[in-house]
């Protein structure tokens, strides 16, 4: 039949502007059906506008969307669901306060009465092998779990193509790996699969075919199979990749940031409690703390940096101070910065300029103000070297912290962390959501750091990243933290099974522990 | 004997609470789609006044209660124009709307001060209405038994039906709703159409009911009442009704205090109850910290889709 060779989407000269930027020019490619195609860039590439326009969230300035040999205009969702397309956002697009049920049903067109709803859940769940609980409400569930309600939404509509936009940021290896059967089945059914992700390594196990974006434009095309991370990497930045230049073996100095039980009582409903955190961060090294959210990362973060103050005072020492009991401004003139995870509003002030967003953190440290009063041609000057030493794209210190992208925005803040030179830096997710490119400079300014004195604490989900940054690492769970482990020592595959899950087992992450440590 | 005491307290209970009732059901609706219209005081003045002025022209008072439901949805539109079009601080519009709904209506309702209007029938025969006993079950108005079978409708509405389901998506994450594909300004239009009318017909039950007559400011601060109302009952439609009929009897402590001679404290003092019930109440449920909050979670949000 000739339908057959038709490709399932062509997309043919799409173009789309916003003010000031154009976000796809002229972008053409297409994807066979059963076919699982990457879609490749750094942020700003202008990934999100095109899939945004393939669903119908946005109308194309330009070009034309041909589906089965026909060309369409997507209106809106609707059309697109109607169609066979079936997308899993990047940024859930779930109710917290609703059942999964509720769920499901408000993405399903159509009436259908719950329990007939229900009836056709569980036999896609059955179908693929999946595990979830209509009735639980979506704020208890673990970021697997509500990615899973997304693609059981999507499933549901049996779609002739899926969209996945960065799905696995967020899984432990061994989600991400059931996550690929599930992708791998529907694929064999004939349902194409267009995959987003910053993740080079998976693209490679799991695609076909590759589009390369950058600026908005097609740069390339490839079979992901017969290409390396790195070669993958280079085609999106459109140049040649850093790698992290660490000193092969280094001498570390004294215990200079140490946690010794520290206990926290969880706060409100989802809070996480801390039992006994312990760990040592030694003068010149990068230490890790691996795990899915949600384990009392967010706790730890505030713990350490002082937003939430504990006791007893010797629960946190930086070298010979018992700091606990101090706040946030008391721990940074003894010299310990923080980055938190959420940067719009945590990290920086989104309707600040970059020069007053250094003002908040660094102003002690790199005197800008004394006696109440803020000096702006230094903040300024400050703001401006923060700029030049991180290459960070942005009209200057005048601009909103609002107005950079994201990569360019976690640039800032951590340059302007690193820059007042602190003797111990904690950092969550120091690249979520940031291109190879930036994050490559973000985690080679990190290592420096470390080469100069300073003690570093890195919070994160993404196992390749603490492996290359990483001297030592542990993994917290259910807001418990593992025994330190050697990186080099242990394999993905162990801390993955440490990481566990929202629902795992602390005492079953302690014996892992114990399996780790006596081979 | 005590019958004679308790029915005349059971009924002014129920005639001081319908009307906060009925505003605090729409305002729920209204804040379930994630807006807060403030004007809730406004909107039922302006239905008051309407609601009198027609049934004083035609002499028909069903006609001057979809009057009422019209002239506040209007004004409820405006605020949703201003607000969700305009997206203009939903706070500050609320407010503005009440201050703009007493000016409006004690204009409007300046020629009919001091008249007197032909009120309702009763909905049941005359032998259960003025049933001495019965009658406090049978003898209300019309409206009273409408709100009762609303609080129900409401609940089932927001429970059970798809349009409910999705007036709560709306209300508790705009955004995923949108990119879902549901019409976020729409839905919240029709919410707040929806609790325009509510606070209309709560309006005209002050002026076509309880006084029956126009004054100024004839609603004397009720719908700030049944705003605090709203957040009493956790946004639930059932727990609206009992808090409804709480503050009713706290309402018509004062009066039935006076009857009965009692003056250990300032009638002023027994006035003002209400109010600090009020104050008490909002304070209690904010200091509530442990408990997952109760209120949808774009209520106030403005919604500027991004694209």
């Amino acid at each position: 039949m000739s339908n057959d060779i038709k490709p399932r989407i062509e997309l043919k000269g799409i173009t789309k502007a916003f003010p000031g930027v154009l976000a796809n020019d002229a972008v053409s490619f297409k994807v066979e059906p059963g076919e699982i195609h990457a879609l490749l860039g750094e942020n700003g590439a202008g990934k999100s506008t095109l899939v945004k326009m393939i669903y119908g969230i946005m109308q194309p300035d330009a070009g034309e969307i041909v589906w089965d040999g026909e060309p369409v205009m997507v209106a809106n969702p609707k059309a697109a669901r109607k169609m066979g397309v079936g997308m899993v956002f990047q940024h859930f697009s779930l109710f917290e306060a609703m059942t999964v049920l509720e769920n499901i049903a408000l993405g399903m067109d159509g009436s259908l009465s719950q329990s007939k709803l229900e009836e056709k859940i569980r036999e896609v769940l059955h179908t693929y092998d999946l595990k979830l609980d209509p009735h639980r409400i979506v704020s208890t569930l673990s970021v697997g779990e509500r990615q899973r309600i997304e693609i059981v939404r999507a499933l549901l509509l049996e779609p002739q193509l899926l969209i996945m936009d960065e799905p696995t940021s967020v899984l432990t290896p061994q989600e991400v790996a059931q996550l690929f059967e599930t992708l791998r089945r529907l694929s064999k059914t004939g349902c194409s699969i267009l995959y987003i992700s910053h993740k080079l390594h998976e693209i490679r196990d799991l695609c076909e075919a590759a589009t390369i974006l950058r600026g908005g434009k097609v740069v390339g095309e490839c079979d992901p199979r017969k290409e390396t991370p790195t070669s993958m990497a280079e085609m999106m930045i459109g140049g040649n990749l850093k790698q992290i230049s660490k000193a092969a073996s280094r001498e570390f100095g004294d215990d200079r940031f140490i946690a010794d039980g520290l206990t926290i009582a969880g706060q409100g409903d989802f809070g996480v409690a801390l039992d006994d955190i312990c760990f040592t961060v030694r003068a010149g090294e990068v230490f890790g703390i691996a795990g899915v959210a949600g384990n009392g990362q967010n706790e730890l973060l505030l713990a350490l940096s002082g937003e939430e103050p504990s006791s007893p005072a010797d629960a946190i020492r930086l070298d010979s101070h018992a700091i606990a009991e101090m706040d946030a401004v008391g721990r940074r003139n003894l010299g310990l910065c923080a980055v938190p995870e959420e940067r719009n509003g945590h990290g920086a002030v989104v309707d600040f300029s970059l020069t007053d967003n250094t003002i908040l953190t660094a102003r002690d440290r790199m005197e800008l103000s004394s006696n109440g009063i803020v000096y702006g041609g230094a903040a300024r000057t400050f703001a401006g070297q923060v700029i030049d030493d991180f290459a960070v794209k942005t009209t200057g210190p005048g601009s909103l912290a609002g107005s950079l992208s994201g990569g360019n925005l976690q640039k800032f803040i951590m340059g302007r962390e690193i820059l007042q030179n602190p003797e111990v830096l904690i950092v969550s997710q120091p690249t979520w959501g940031v291109d190879a490119g930036a994050a490559a400079a973000i985690h080679q300014a990190l290592v420096d750091l470390a080469e100069n004195g300073s003690a570093i604490l890195v919070i994160s989900q993404d196992l390749d990243e603490l492996l290359a940054l990483c001297d030592r690492l542990a993994v917290i769970n259910e807001g418990r933290l593992s025994k330190t482990l050697n990186v080099g020592e242990a394999t993905i595959d162990e801390i993955g099974l440490l990481m566990g899950g929202v629902h795992g087992d602390p005492f079953a992450t302690a014996e892992m522990t114990e399996a780790v440590h006596a081979h | 004997m005590t019958e004679s005491l308790l029915i005349p307290i059971i009924m002014t209970i129920v005639g001081a609470a319908t009307p906060i009732l009925l505003a605090a059901l729409g305002e729920l609706v209204v804040e379930k789609s994630g807006v807060l219209n403030l004007g809730l005081e406004g909107m039922m003045l302006i239905g008051a006044v309407t609601g009198f002025a027609v049934t004083a022209t035609t002499g028909y008072a069903p006609l001057g209660v979809v009057a009422a439901m019209i002239a506040a949805a209007a004004s409820a539109g405006l605020f949703g124009f201003l607000t969700l079009t305009l997206t203009a601080n939903q706070v500050a519009t609320g407010l503005a709307l009440t201050i703009f709904g007493i000016g409006l209506s004690a204009l409007a309702g300046e020629n009919y001060v001091g008249q007197t209007v032909d009120v309702f029938g009763s909905v049941f025969p005359a032998a259960l209405a003025e049933h001495p006993v019965l009658r406090v079950i049978f003898g209300y108005s019309p409206l009273v038994y409408v709100s009762l079978l609303l609080v129900a409708a409401v609940s089932w509405f927001l429970r059970k039906s798809r349009a409910g389901l999705i007036l709560r998506a709306v209300g508790e994450s705009d955004l995923s709703a949108h990119s879902i594909g549901y019409s976020v300004i729409g839905v919240r239009y029709m919410a707040v159409l929806f609790g325009g009318a509510m606070a209309g017909i709560a309006g005209c039950f002050y002026s076509l009911v309880l006084t029956p007559m126009w004054a100024e400011q004839l609603t004397a601060g009720r719908g700030w009442i049944a705003l605090a109302l709203v957040v009493f009952a956790g946004w639930r439609p059932m727990r609206l009704l009992l808090g409804a009929y709480l503050f009713g009897a706290v309402m018509t402590l004062e009066l039935h205090a006076k009857a009965a001679g009692f003056s250990l404290v300032a009638p002023e003092f027994l006035a003002a109850m209400p109010y600090l019930a009020t104050i008490a109440v909002l304070a209690i449920i904010s200091a509530r910290k442990t408990g997952k909050s109760l209120a949808p979670a774009c209520l106030g949000k403005p919604f500027k889709p991004s694209s």
